[in-house]
């Protein structure tokens, strides 16, 4: 297909003695591809081959009473029937690894099953089928609960309780906050200002990644008490890792391989198969194969989150938007996986591409007794940019502007300081839409049509963190931090910050000792105005809060538990 | 001991001789017993197109094919399609980038031999249609169309 390029865009900020870039070169895989012979991970012959079936639950929210397993174990060609008992460390969070947030799901479920399709009890036989007879032929006793689908019930008063880690439905950030938070100017100032308010309710569907290729994984033994795992991940390391904790092993253990994956879009970092083939494996000495049948994949198989956006926008008579307030609910579904992560990244990305002097945005990781949400292609910015452009079109609309024209307006550009208190660079919004319009037969008003990335941005208050953030402490969980955050029952008020020591590991040496690193300060200074109350410092909520002071020695020999809003600090 | 049943067939031009359960399907059969790994398993239940095979000249889904019921007959996959080099339309995949993760290319590429054997200058539709039993996730199906006609000597356009 011919690629056109836009080279005349940005031509003074490019080398253009490219060799790679802007035209077309092979793929490495295609042969491979097309003489069928890529090695997927079910691309693998073992003599002994034998599989895993799951017991799921049929219900959205229930506690186990009572699992019976003795007419399965007798069934022909079962090997062993696991339980959550069997797994070392059934408890994980997949964040854990960065050390972020609670250990919220069981590989197999024990207790309490929160959503349709818990796995309960996992069968090894010696083929698919007879795994599947002896699933049929496990009892499990179930008190049915009440059950939550929708994310503003699952946080009304007197919503059944989906996360038991999280009693509130949402995950709580930094031991603290039930939402991240992102305040810039102060929007009812904004709105007091705007010819024209607008608020609507965005909503949008979980999809389903629906790869070719379910997600599975072969596990067999290997030789010096080491196993082999071959995997349809996207995230092999990650897998890895997440495999040796729940197993409780160490990960030089494990040899991994991966690499083709047939078709992932996000939905095969979630880890479920790995662990399970490989216990699988211990537990029978036999190679053992973990799959997703293909309404495994539709209904279990982790699909991008539904979210719901309330968004109001305050838009001047000439088409400028002077204040947009945001409230989103991302839907994580019954356990955490990765939404409490989008969730970071949309709040950094609001309130899109646009330089708007006053945003306010709230935005929840709400548990429901739905399926969990995992990665999708850009999640945690795809919802709520479909949410944001689809708001500017019914502004427009109602303002009479051309949906075109009004982003080109409001776009921003080189220098622009963003909502999130980083200045904007490489922009290239207005660029797209100049494009876009041509394409599409719309003719600009000329000063839209000189209009430039590189021109204009940063200017005056542009550039700028604004003078005035009008802040609150709307969302602060009090006493969370202390009873579950790593602390146990020896907890101080330092626990909310300072991780405990870990267990000595002879097999791995301690890291060295980090000095604090001090906390990010805006690019630019406010210039004082007298027309809004000068506060002493622009806020940083949520990127940057400040950790209560603690004692210097006690920061410099435990790392500290969350230096930034992703747990990690970019360096 | 759970009861096998011998059957003979022609795979990819050579005579083979297996085992099979009762009731399993041509897919397993193919990839286990035979070790002909390259009809995929997507779905099982005949829906996506990524196990499809040429039976006698015909495409059919091997998912959904008993294996008993091959007996005598002649079963061509991916793995007999380039002889010393590329089919034409092996060739026309790669020159159109008609495959991203891989998963369904067997699949299609033996919709897309089915076809121009039965049909060697396809319509467009005629091409659609061929494969319209046949999912891909990644490509959006335009490159894939346009590699077909191209392997059937026409315009990709």
């Amino acid at each position: 297909m011919p690629v056109e390029m836009r080279k005349d865009l940005f031509a003074d900020e490019r080398d253009d003695n490219l060799n790679e870039v802007g035209k077309p070169t092979q793929r490495q895989d295609m042969v491979g591809h097309v003489t069928g012979r890529s090695p997927f991970y079910d691309d693998h012959l073992f003599d002994g081959l034998c599989h895993i079936r799951c017991v799921r639950s049929p219900h959205h929210n229930a506690r186990i009473r009572r699992i019976d397993t003795s007419a399965a174990e007798k069934m022909p060609g079962v090997l062993r029937v696991v339980t959550g008992a069997d797994v070392p460390g059934n408890l994980n969070t997949l964040l854990s690894l960065r050390d972020f947030g609670l250990d919220d799901e069981p590989l197999l479920h024990t207790e309490h099953c929160n959503y349709r399709g818990a796995p309960v009890v996992a069968i090894i036989a010696d083929t698919e089928r007879q795994a599947r007879e002896a699933c049929a032929a496990v009892r499990v006793d179930y008190e049915v609960l009440p059950h939550v689908l929708d994310v503003e019930e699952a946080i009304a008063p007197r919503a059944p309780v989906v996360n038991p880690p999280y009693p509130d439905n949402l995950f709580v950030y930094h031991g603290k906050y039930n939402h991240q938070k992102l305040r810039f100017g102060d929007v009812e100032a904004g709105f007091a200002e705007a010819d024209h308010v607008i608020e609507k309710r965005y909503q949008m569907s979980p999809i389903e990644q629906a790869p070719m290729e379910t997600c599975g994984a072969i596990a067999a033994p290997e030789t010096n008490n080491r196993f082999v795992c071959y995997t349809s991940t996207q995230g092999l390391f990650f897998s890895l890792g997440t495999a040796a904790k729940l197993l409780d092993v160490s990960s030089a253990r494990l040899h991994f391989i991966g690499g083709t994956v047939g078709g992932g879009f996000g939905g095969k970092v979630d880890s479920l198969h790995e662990p399970l083939a490989i216990l699988g494996t211990m537990l029978t000495g036999r190679p053992v194969k973990y799959q997703f049948d293909r309404a495994e994949e539709m209904q279990v198989g982790a699909p991008r989150g539904a979210e719901r956006w309330y968004i109001k926008t305050g838009t001047m008579a000439d088409g400028r938007i002077v204040a947009m307030q945001l409230k989103g609910y991302f839907d994580a579904g019954a356990t955490t996986r990765l939404s409490s992560y989008a969730i970071v990244k949309c709040v950094g990305h609001l309130p899109g591409p646009y330089t708007i002097p006053h945003v306010y945005a709230d935005v929840y990781c709400v548990y429901t007794n739905r399926t969990p949400a995992t990665a999708m292609r850009g999640f945690g910015i795809t919802g709520v940019d479909y949410s944001v452009e689809s708001h500017l079109d019914v502004v427009a609309h109602e303002l009479g502007l051309n949906p075109i024209e009004f982003r080109i307006m409001n776009a921003y550009r080189d220098g622009d300081m963003k909502a999130h208190r980083r200045v904007a660079k490489n922009c290239a919004l207005i660029e797209c839409c100049q494009v876009a319009a041509e394409k599409a037969g719309v003719k600009l008003a000329p000063h839209l049509q000189e209009m430039a990335s590189m021109t204009g941005g940063g200017e005056g208050a542009r550039g700028q963190i604004p003078n005035y953030t009008a802040l609150d402490e709307h969302g602060r969980v009090e006493g969370f931090a202390r009873q579950s955050y790593g602390g146990g029952d020896k907890a101080t008020p330092m626990d909310e910050f300072i991780r405990p020591m870990p267990a000595p590991q002879p097999a791995r040496p301690v890291e060295p000792a980090r000095a604090p690193v001090p906390q990010p300060q805006p690019a630019a200074t406010p210039v004082p105005s007298g027309a809004t109350p000068r506060q002493p410092e622009p806020s940083l909520e949520p990127a940057g809060a400040p950790p209560p002071a603690s004692p210097p020695d006690e920061r410099r020999r435990s790392p500290r538990r969350f230096s930034s809003v992703s747990g990690m600090r970019r360096r | 001991m759970a009861r096998k049943k011998p059957i003979q067939f022609v795979h990819n031009g050579s005579d083979k001789a297996v085992f099979v359960d009762e009731g399993e399907n041509l897919l397993d059969v193919l990839r286990r017993g035979v070790g002909d790994l390259t009809p995929k398993y997507g779905c099982g239940q005949g829906t996506c197109g990524a196990c499809t095979v040429i039976i006698d000249g015909a495409p059919r889904l091997a998912c959904l094919t008993l294996a008993e019921t091959i007996e005598g007959q002649s079963v061509e996959t991916v793995a007999g399609l380039a002889g010393g080099q590329l089919s034409p339309v092996q060739e026309a995949f790669m020159a159109h980038f008609a495959a991203q993760c891989g998963y369904c290319t067997s699949g299609m590429l033996m919709s897309a031999t089915a076809l121009l054997r039965d049909n060697p200058r396809p319509t467009r539709d005629e091409v659609v249609e061929a494969i319209s039993g046949n999912l891909c996730r990644c490509t959006g199906y335009e490159a894939i169309i346009a590699a077909v006609m191209t392997a059937s000597g026409q315009q990709a356009a």
